[in-house]
């Protein structure tokens, strides 16, 4: 069989629905050219994740959820329909057919139809505000009901009801949750687990029913409905969210004769085979050994299963891909409350025995299932703290031997308490189970060059799913660098055997002023042009001096004594500080003037301000010297510190604005300007959702919502662009500027040397989760200590230009020679779009030719 | 205004500048008319913690081409004292002129303090 008879006649693949299980295996197929792939799905919107469908209500829109573009599709050459129900599978002539009446051949069908939430059939159920929580159509129907609602009810105390419950709270709802077992969650933890997650849940204001059946929805008396249970007992609600389970899709495959569990779902073989051996069927609508796996990993296995098994892949030997059960193990925080459950946590297995430690002050409870014989874990339940998870699912899933006592892998502070060093894990145990990322995987990563952990990260996508396994991600890789000697080294350069977070805590605490006292006291050498700049940074941030004063005169780059960005032709730039790009006309004139006299390039910066190049040094005090009084004040564009705060024009002049994000805008730059820190700072605020500020691509993100501000740390854009992460919602000014105040402060002090916050965060060990801890509950016990240091940063700025034009001895020092008047000959323009531009090497001219004349034509003097 | 001097002079010890035009650990520049009568930029560096204390060398940077090394950090390498070119940050030894990353080298000139006065050998 020759390849170019395969190219000719492509085998076409049909998909029938594009949830998050659907697409992976439209990407998992598209890999291979052999194949056309045409999607078919119902729904209005391409592929988007429904795992994190909770942070809509969060502010994450549509956009930020999907998982996919037209465009991917188009680059990946697979077709797709929206809004495409498939209505007939033709099994004998192999097609499929849509509500619309078009067919489409299949040579292979893939159902991946997914399911839809159990409704169950209570009198009363279909009125307005009874709704389900399932997809983004869902989610705003919610949102518009609960904002004429005032109580909410959730039908459903499982892991999805709980998170629904979670939603119409954040949306102002008084929250009640409707369980018919006796206990929540009752699948994945027991009933001690079930007990201490209640207590929590209702401290946090949400009141739980168990044990109830509710047999009729009526009319309310106080409210707009009332759920009348079987008990006798009554509940008045606005709103109704059935959260009862789910139920495959599986109307297509019964109505055209594919075999059917009991219960429903589509039977389906180790390859992920329907009865029909050109029809597979994947994710929740697939039935595999009569159990329907409702998590999306082994949806994710399935996919890949169907894709190679189609494409004919087999393994190095020779063995067909097949699926062969999923662990359902899972940690995920529950309204706050830690919640994790791994494999057997009911402890069903036959001899089964379990140890218990329960904390009920703290609101902590453990249970860990193991064998008979104590040799093995088979399953946990944790609730309030879920640190043992990772450690307790590795023991679970590689089934290491336990110690002798496998109670003290539960119990808090047993001094011996057995560690599982990352060695004993074999290379096959998964440590990302989002991307199916094993430890065999993390250390080919470093074969391959990684180099930190960051590098493992972005080559393995270990640990960028859930995040839950970050910090396992971490030390795997740390292990493999340690034992190839590739020591973790954190010195800035050789003269200091420190980490700028280190230096920072000496000088803050020995209350060391200069660089050479430094130097002295625990440096080597004369410094050199990385820890000099980077003491200039950490005596700046701590103590705010003016940076030219003379003891740190030396230590700063060019960039910094010069006040201005060096080009490459050793000119420089001139950027005023135009707070939140909103300049007078009178102000916009001035730049205009002194850019026309100087004879200067002029651009508008991407950061919505004016850059002036071409400056000679000693053109420098003169064009600054006007500038200042006319007003401006040093941009900071050469330092490392805050640059902009780009923002649109907000509420006061814009239909959809609902905030003045001009305002706030305006007075953060002046906040925070000429703070020095290990990297430049840029901030974004929109005054709607819109986000026309582009917000969420810089290092501080504020978003106006109806009721304040949505906050987002750690964007960038640049070379490797990241996404803010949403830290807090719905902010007050003044709570908005306390937090930006500790966030700002903390990344000043434990940033490393040229470190931006997209790569701080990152490498924070704990990520997000552990910076709210810090800067919203304060664990670490020094918020008082930011907040003052930022104060007195706040309240000692000076414009470094107004304090050199006025200093005659710092002004020596922009003098092109010390003993001559003359300019550097060097520096030559040429004209381009009417504007001067340097000249390059052929253009320029010798100056040992020149004639004066002509010299001063070219070099363009003041 | 091209050349500052035009006769061919004899190389002597000539003075620049009074220390207090040096600034501590930092470059200063100055112009000088070589022995073929053409201007030459000289990046002077006062480091008083360092060995010799004062260096001359070229100003010129022969990889970012432009006359900036006197704005250049200074510091040392393995002991050996440099200034860091402030465009692409290479390191030039101001004991040899010899840059410590790539084939190149800048001219390094005898340089002297006399009674507060700065001299330069040329």
């Amino acid at each position: 069989m020759s390849t170019d008879k395969q190219l000719l006649t492509k085998s076409n693949i049909v998909v029938v629905g594009n949830g998050m299980v659907g697409h992976h295996f439209v990407e998992e197929m598209a890999k291979n050219p052999n194949y056309q792939i045409t999607v078919l799905s119902a729904e209005s919107r391409l592929a988007y994740d429904r795992v994190h469908l909770s942070e809509y209500f969060a502010g994450k829109t549509a956009d930020d959820l999907a998982m996919t573009t037209p465009e991917h599709y188009e680059e990946l050459g697979v077709t797709f329909k929206t809004n495409a129900k498939v209505i007939l599978i033709d099994k004998i002539v192999q097609y499929v057919t849509t509500e619309s009446g078009e067919t489409y051949h299949y040579d292979k069908l893939i159902l991946a139809t997914g399911s839809y939430p159990f409704v169950p059939p209570i009198p009363g159920k279909d009125q307005e505000h009874c709704l389900v929580y399932r997809t983004i159509d869902d989610l705003e129907d919610i949102a518009a009901s609960a904002k004429e609602s005032k109580v909410g009810v959730v039908i459903g105390g499982g892991l999805l009801g709980l998170e629904a419950a979670n939603a119409i709270k954040q949306l102002g709802l008084q929250t009640h949750v409707v369980e018919f077992a006796p206990q929540l969650m009752g699948v994945q933890i027991d009933g001690g687990g079930g007990r201490l997650l209640r207590e929590k849940i209702e401290d946090l204001g949400v009141q739980v029913h168990t044990s109830k059946a509710t047999s009729v929805i009526e009319k309310g008396d106080t409210s707009r409905y009332k759920l009348c249970f079987s008990d006798d007992t009554e509940l008045e609600t606005d709103l109704i969210l059935f959260s009862a389970g789910i139920r495959p899709y599986d109307n297509l495959a019964r109505e055209f004769d594919l075999t059917l569990g009991e219960r429903g779902g589509i039977v389906v073989n180790n390859q992920c085979q329907t009865s029909d051996e050109n029809i597979y069927a994947i994710g929740e609508c697939a039935l595999w050994n009569n159990f329907i796996f409702g998590l999306v990993a082994p949806g994710y296995t399935m996919a890949k299963v169907a894709a190679k098994h189609i494409a004919g892949i087999t393994s190095e030997n020779g063995e067909i891909a097949a699926f062969t059960g999923a662990d359902m193990s899972t940690k995920l925080k529950l309204m706050g409350v830690e919640v994790g459950s791994i494999g057997d946590a009911h402890g069903k297995t036959a001899g089964a025995l379990t140890y218990t430690y329960e904390n009920q002050p703290e609101g902590v409870y453990k249970k860990i299932v193991v064998s008979a014989d104590k040799k093995n874990l088979l399953g946990a339940v944790l609730i309030g703290d879920t640190s043992d998870y990772d450690t307790l699912l590795q023991y679970m899933l590689n089934a290491i031997e336990l110690p002798d006592s496998p109670e003290g892998l539960i119990l808090p502070m047993a001094a011996d308490k057995p560690t599982l060093g990352v060695d004993a894990l074999p290379d096959t145990a998964t440590i990302c189970s989002c991307h199916n990322v094993t430890k065999g995987d993390i250390i080919a990563s470093i074969d391959a060059g990684a180099m930190t952990v960051g590098d493992v990260k972005s080559c393995t996508k270990a640990g960028s799913g859930c995040g839950g396994c970050a910090a396992l991600v971490k030390s795997v890789a740390d292990n493999e660098f340690e034992k190839r000697g590739v020591e973790v080294k954190k010195d800035i350069c050789e003269h200091f055997a420190y980490s700028r977070r280190e230096l920072f805590d000496i000088v803050s605490v020995e209350k060391i002023k200069t660089f050479d006292e430094l130097l002295e006291k625990h440096g080597r050498g004369l410094g050199c042009e990385i820890c000099k700049p980077v003491a200039g940074s950490v005596l700046a941030s701590v103590w705010n001096d003016y940076i030219l004063k003379k003891p740190h005169l030396s230590l700063q780059d060019t960039n910094d004594t010069y006040l201005g960005n060096m080009q490459k032709d050793g000119t420089y730039s001139v950027v005023p500080r135009i707070a939140g790009g909103e300049i007078t006309p009178d102000k916009l004139i001035v730049l205009g003037e002194v850019a026309k006299k100087y004879n200067l390039y002029t651009k508008i910066t991407g950061g919505a301000r004016v850059d002036l190049f071409g400056a000679r040094v000693e053109q420098l005090p003169p064009i600054w010297k006007e500038l200042v009084e006319a007003g401006f004040e040093t941009g900071h564009a050469y330092g490392k510190s805050l640059r902009t705060v780009k923002s649109c024009v907000g509420s006061t002049w814009c239909r959809y604005g609902v905030q003045d994000s001009m305002s706030m805008a305006i007075d953060l730059e002046h906040r925070y300007k000429g703070l020095r820190a290990p990297h430049k700072i840029k901030f974004g605020v929109s005054g709607c959702t819109r986000e026309c500020a582009e917000a969420q691509g810089k290092d501080i993100g504020i978003i106006a919502t109806d009721n304040g501000w949505n906050l987002y740390v750690a964007g960038n854009g640049g070379m490797k662009p990241r996404h803010g992460d949403l830290f807090a919602t719905d902010l007050d000014d003044e709570t908005l500027v306390n937090y930006v105040d500790r966030i700002l402060m903390f990344y000043v002090q434990t940033g490393d040397r040229l470190q931006r916050t997209s790569t701080w965060m990152d490498n924070l060990e704990g990520g997000l989760a552990y910076l709210q801890d810090v800067i919203i509950k304060d664990s670490l016990g020094i918020n008082d200590v930011l907040e003052t240091q930022m104060q007195s940063i706040v309240g000692t700025y000076q414009c470094e230009w107004k304090t050199t034009i006025e200093d005659p001895e710092a002004l020596k020092r922009f003098q092109p020679f010390v003993n001559s008047d003359k300019s550097d000959s060097n520096i030559q323009f040429v004209t381009e779009r009417e504007q001067i531009r340097p000249a390059r090497g052929q253009e320029k001219i010798d100056v040992k030719v020149i004639d004066a004349t002509k010299k001063e034509a070219i070099a363009e003097e003041a | 205004m091209t050349n500052l001097t035009t006769e061919k002079a004899e190389k002597s010890w000539r003075t620049i500048c009074e220390t207090t035009d040096l600034v501590k650990d930092s470059g200063i520049s100055a112009l000088i008319a070589n022995s073929a009568g053409e201007d030459e930029q000289v990046a002077i560096f006062h480091i008083p913690n360092s060995e010799e204390k004062i260096y001359a060398v070229g100003n010129y940077d022969p990889i970012g081409q432009a006359n900036v090394l006197y704005r250049g950090l200074v510091g040392c390498i393995n002991d050996e004292p440099v200034v860091s070119s402030p465009l692409y940050k290479q390191h030039y030894s101001l004991k040899t002129g010899r840059c410590l990353q790539e084939e190149q080298t800048i001219a390094v000139y005898d340089i002297r303090i006399e009674n507060e006065q700065v001299q330069l050998f040329y």
